[in-house]
């Protein structure tokens, strides 16, 4: 059981950067996941944490001790890799018994043949095998044991990477995209079976994936990295609805999230798009900025002008339960995606005009600079004008 | 594969003029012709390689095989078949049992001095970074050199006194000999020339292996608690190289077997048969003497050593897929 | 990119170790090359007194290269080395490269038997076929021709192997296409395939070329000329003539025979390695 902390680590590839200046502070028993695209670092910097690489600067504590320049096994921390790592030479159980038996028998005790003749030899080995036996049974593997890695399936292998992870009982638990070698189903029921892992246990989790649907399911916090920076970090519901900057809002949800340039008319009005929207902006009158839309936060109404927008309607995608419509809008150059209740937008057809309301709290404003621009919250007053909905 | 052929050949494609009923049948009849054409061209094409198959392999296999139950003497006009006499000939032939032993005790000592120094020679180059292509040429340098002139240059070295190898000995009091000239060490010697000479052989394919084994097992390793240059040896190392290894062992093997170069320009075989090897005999005596027979019957053992060694490997190359 | 971290503890004291192994190993490993240059450039006098010098008190290179040049025929032994080599790998590129198009993407009746044909002829030793080889050159009339030096290797087993297996990696909508585009078969293994394979086609030409050059079982057998001889029987046959009491122009000889292959070797160590173990590793 511990907490992490990482401060202001630093790691450099020659010339390039990978990771700056990241810090953050993961609770004892947190599952914090690492969420970002590939080559954003969140690999480098769980592989930091685990001690295979050595940052440049900044620092790492894990259960409030520092354990920089400390090696991997000294750090109380075990790890599940992309590949799951097994040794193909062994059998599941060697596997499972490997970290055991280096840490609780000495070189020469694990020498060959020779070393069963040391005193305490047999009697450690046997408690090594009932506790890697316990620990197999527990994630239903136990039938598995004399098998070699090259005769197990993809989830029975991610089972035994974990359970090697497992037996050792470390205070941290590191995952580095442990679900990506498997196909899609059974991707979400090991999904299932880490969240329940986690609970049971009741240790740190440091789970690195690019999956925004893992991040989101497994985790008490995700932080989102990009370009080797932390950008927030979040419970997943925040990380969605209220993200701080505005590569963390493109970077989630999908389809992804509509992006606007707009004007400041005056205090509460915003141009764009050859309309004008009745949102409480914390900005001078002419300044410019960024209205971020998520699809589901438009709604249709049947005619256009102030507080709506109209566009002519570029394509339709059909998800079921909602549609996915396309609108090109005068003087935007890429369209705008808005997500609609299939039932109540029965008759869409392309190249029809569309008018699309906004729904004013849920719109994201960003300056210039990436950065949101939060509303003052005004108490009892909705600071935008009623807009009478077409099937409400 | 056929497909593209029927592409291609869809404009001269004769109308069904008499219902869609004949259809199938036209077109069956066109893919038949289809996979004619192609099985013409592909004959066409792998026509001249296949005469000269059988022209300087399949037939020279042959032709030895029968010569070698045969009397016949190159430019003899007459031939009779002596069923296994020659192979009794050879094996009753004090010559050809030192020479086979000769040859086992060589590939018995090439096999492991190739194979120890050049694993630890590729693990000391993967561990650091730096000049690994430098250390990975120098080594491997002898290997392609041509031997007929380093053996030459070896003659040098081992020349009886002006020799380095013997100055260098008499230098530090060591006792010198006459390397090549003696029959205790005239084999030791060039069997530590055919070592030279393979090592970076070796080095090159355990280098290969050591490439291809996963970063990540090295990591978890690490994280297990195998973090010590041995520990990592026993747990990934090793193990990963084993299928390779036993690998290189028959390479090494074989490329043993088929020493010639030194031989032929060091020792000849000398002094009396101390060094002579199964190659040199089999050209001695088929080309030297003319026993042609006898020459042909050695060259069958030859062959039947080196194809079991051949198929062993292709056999371990086989079981290697398991650790996958 | 994080090649090798299991290195990358390597303390400075191990290091330093691993540095100097490999410097005494690689040196060790270097002695019968710059003992050859050493003798090369030294008069007869200074080699055959005993001493450690590498440099020779009075430079002699000039003297015994110029008689290794003139007193044996080095450059028509060179000069064979490379008509010989280049006629071998020509011939072999030729055969092989049609029938491994045909082994890899066309289909047609006999196709695993030929493949099988192949494999066996990868693993017969040339040196068994020789006696036969011999009989078959002297009915030809072709024994001391350079003829008789080439035709054994005609066609290659490692050559059409190593070949099909890069073919096969092409895909077959490659073919498919050039077949649209109206090439003939022939024209689909020189203008597509060939190009598309040149990795092969390096690794192979090395592997060849290396072979031939360094070979002398096969030319010993075939050829009595000097006028014909590659380098290692030329190298042989200018050992026997001095009767091993003139050094200085055999080692001069030795190093010429040997240069070529070393510049080119350090000049494409990559391909080298590939192209003399590649056949192992796959």
């Amino acid at each position: 059981m511990a907490s992490v902390l990482i401060d202001g680590i630093d790691k450099n590839y020659g010339p390039t950067s990978v990771l700056r200046g990241v810090s953050l502070s993961i609770a004892d028993g947190e599952f914090l996941t690492l969420l970002g695209p590939s080559g954003c670092g969140k690999s480098t910097l769980l592989r930091i944490l685990a001690g295979l690489e050595v940052q440049d600067a900044g620092s790492i504590s894990i259960g409030e001790r520092a354990v920089d320049g400390r090696r991997p096994k000294r750090r109380d921390v075990a790890m599940v890799f992309q590949s799951y790592a097994l040794y193909p030479h062994m059998t599941v159980a060697s596997n499972m018994a490997l970290p055991l038996r280096m840490s609780r028998l000495s070189a020469f005790q694990r020498l060959p043949l020779l070393g069963h003749l040391l005193p305490g030899t047999a009697r450690t080995a046997a408690e090594i095998e009932v506790e890697v036996t316990r620990t197999a049974k527990s994630l239903g593997i136990g039938h598995l044991m004399a098998r070699k890695p090259g005769q197990l399936s993809g989830g029975q292998r991610q089972r035994v990477a974990v359970g090697r992870a497992m037996v050792r009982h470390p205070a941290v638990f590191l995952m580095d995209e442990p679900l990506s070698n498997l196909d899609a189903k059974l991707r979400v029921q090991m999904r299932a079976e880490i969240k329940e892992l986690h609970q049971r246990l009741g240790v740190t989790f440091v789970y690195v994936t690019h999956d925004q649907a893992e991040a989101m399911t497994l985790s008490d916090r995700v932080a989102v990295m990009l370009d080797g920076e932390l950008l927030q970090v979040d419970p997943p519901q925040d990380i969605y609805a209220d993200p701080d900057d505005r590569r963390v809002a493109e970077f989630i949800g999908s389809p992804k999230i509509n992006m606007l340039e707009g004007v400041v008319r005056e205090r509460g009005l915003i141009d764009l798009a050859g309309s004008t929207l009745t949102i409480e902006a914390d900005a001078l009158p002419g300044a410019p900025l960024t209205l971020g839309i998520r699809p589901e936060a438009f709604y249709l109404v049947d005619y256009g002008g102030p507080g709506a927008l109209t566009g002519s309607v570029r394509m339709i995608e059909h998800m079921g339960s909602d549609l996915f419509v396309h609108l090109d809008l005068a003087g935007l150059d890429h369209p705008l995606i808005a997500r609609l209740l299939a039932e109540r937008a029965p008759h869409i057809v392309p190249g029809q005009t569309l008018h699309v309301g906004v729904r004013p709290d849920r719109v994201l404003l960003f300056a210039g600079d990436g950065r949101r621009l939060r509303r003052k919250v005004e108490s009892g007053r909705a600071s935008v004008t009623p807009i009478r909905e077409i099937a409400r | 594969m056929s497909e593209p052929l029927a592409l291609s050949g869809a404009p001269d494609e004769p109308s069904p003029t008499r219902g869609v009923r004949t259809f199938p049948t036209a077109a069956a009849s066109l893919g038949r012709r289809r996979a004619f054409t192609e099985a013409m061209a592909a004959w066409t094409l792998a026509g001249p390689a296949v005469c000269f198959l059988l022209v300087l392999f399949f037939l020279p296999v042959i032709g030895v095989f029968v010569i070698a139950l045969t009397d016949w003497q190159f430019g003899a006009r007459t031939l009779s078949f002596v069923g296994l006499a020659n192979f009794r000939e050879v094996f009753a032939d004090d010559g050809f049992r030192t020479s086979l032993l000769n040859t086992v005790i060589y590939v018995l000592i090439v096999v492991p001095g190739t194979l120890i120094p050049g694993l630890l020679i590729a693990l000391l180059i993967e561990s650091g970074k730096s000049c690994r292509s430098f250390y990975r040429a120098i080594h491997f340098l002898p290997f392609m050199a041509t031997l007929t002139a380093m053996a030459i240059a070896w003659e040098a070295l081992l020349h009886p006194t002006i020799g380095l190898v013997n100055q260098t000995l008499a230098a530090i009091g060591l006792p010198t000999a006459n390397w090549l000239r003696d029959e205790n060490t005239a084999l030791p010697v060039l069997a530590v020339i055919g070592v030279w000479q393979n090592l970076g052989y070796a080095m090159v394919l355990f280098l290969a292996g050591l490439k291809s084994i996963p970063q990540d097992l090295y990591d978890a390793a690490d994280v297990d608690g195998a973090d010590l240059w041995l520990d990592q040896l026993r747990t990934v190392t090793l193990p990963m190289l084993g299928p390779v290894s036993m690998f290189i062992v028959i390479v090494i093997a074989l490329r043993a077997f088929e020493a010639f170069d030194t031989i032929q320009i060091l020792t000849q075989g000398g002094p009396g048969h101390a060094s002579e090897v199964l190659l040199y005999t089999l050209y001695r005596e088929s080309f030297v003497y003319l026993r042609t027979g006898y020459g042909a019957a050695v060259a069958v053992v030859f062959l039947a050593i080196v194809v079991t060694l051949t198929l062993v490997q292709a056999r371990l190359m086989d079981r290697k897929v398991h650790y996958q | 990119m994080s090649a090798n971290t299991h290195s990358h503890r390597l303390l400075p004291p191990a290091a330093i170790l691993r540095q100097a192994v490999l410097l005494v190993t690689g040196a060790l490993i270097l002695v019968p090359f710059v003992w050859m240059v050493s003798l090369s450039i030294k008069p007869p006098g200074e080699i055959f007194r005993t001493s450690f010098s590498f440099w020779p008190a009075q430079f002699y290179g000039v003297e015994n290269y110029t008689r290794a040049l003139t007193q044996a025929p080095l450059p028509r032994y060179m000069g064979n080395g490379l008509i010989v080599c280049a006629m071998i790998l020509a011939l072999q590129i030729f055969v092989c490269a049609p029938c491994a198009y045909a082994l890899a993407k066309l289909r047609f009746p006999g196709r695993d038997l030929l493949f099988g044909m192949v494999l066996i002829g990868l693993l017969l030793p040339h040196q068994v076929l020789s006696l036969p080889l011999f009989i078959l050159a002297y009915q030809l009339g072709i024994l001391n021709t350079y003829a008789a030096l080439i035709f054994p290797y005609v066609v290659s087993p490692f050559g059409i192997f190593l070949f099909r297996q890069f073919f096969k990696t092409i895909p077959d909508d490659v073919v498919h296409a050039a077949r649209l585009d109206g090439l003939s078969e022939i024209a689909i293994v020189w203008k597509i395939m060939v190009p598309m394979a040149l990795p092969a086609v390096i690794a192979f030409s090395i592997f060849s070329v290396v072979g031939h050059w360094n070979d002398l079982f096969w030319p010993l057998i075939a050829v009595r000329d000097q006028s014909l001889m590659p380098p290692p029987l030329g190298i042989m046959a200018f050992k026997n003539e001095e009767a091993g009491n003139d050094y200085g122009p055999l080692m001069a000889a030795s190093t010429l025979v040997v240069v070529p292959l070393v510049i080119a070797f350090l000049a494409a160590q990559r391909w080298f390695v590939e192209g003399l173990t590649g056949g192992a590793v796959k």
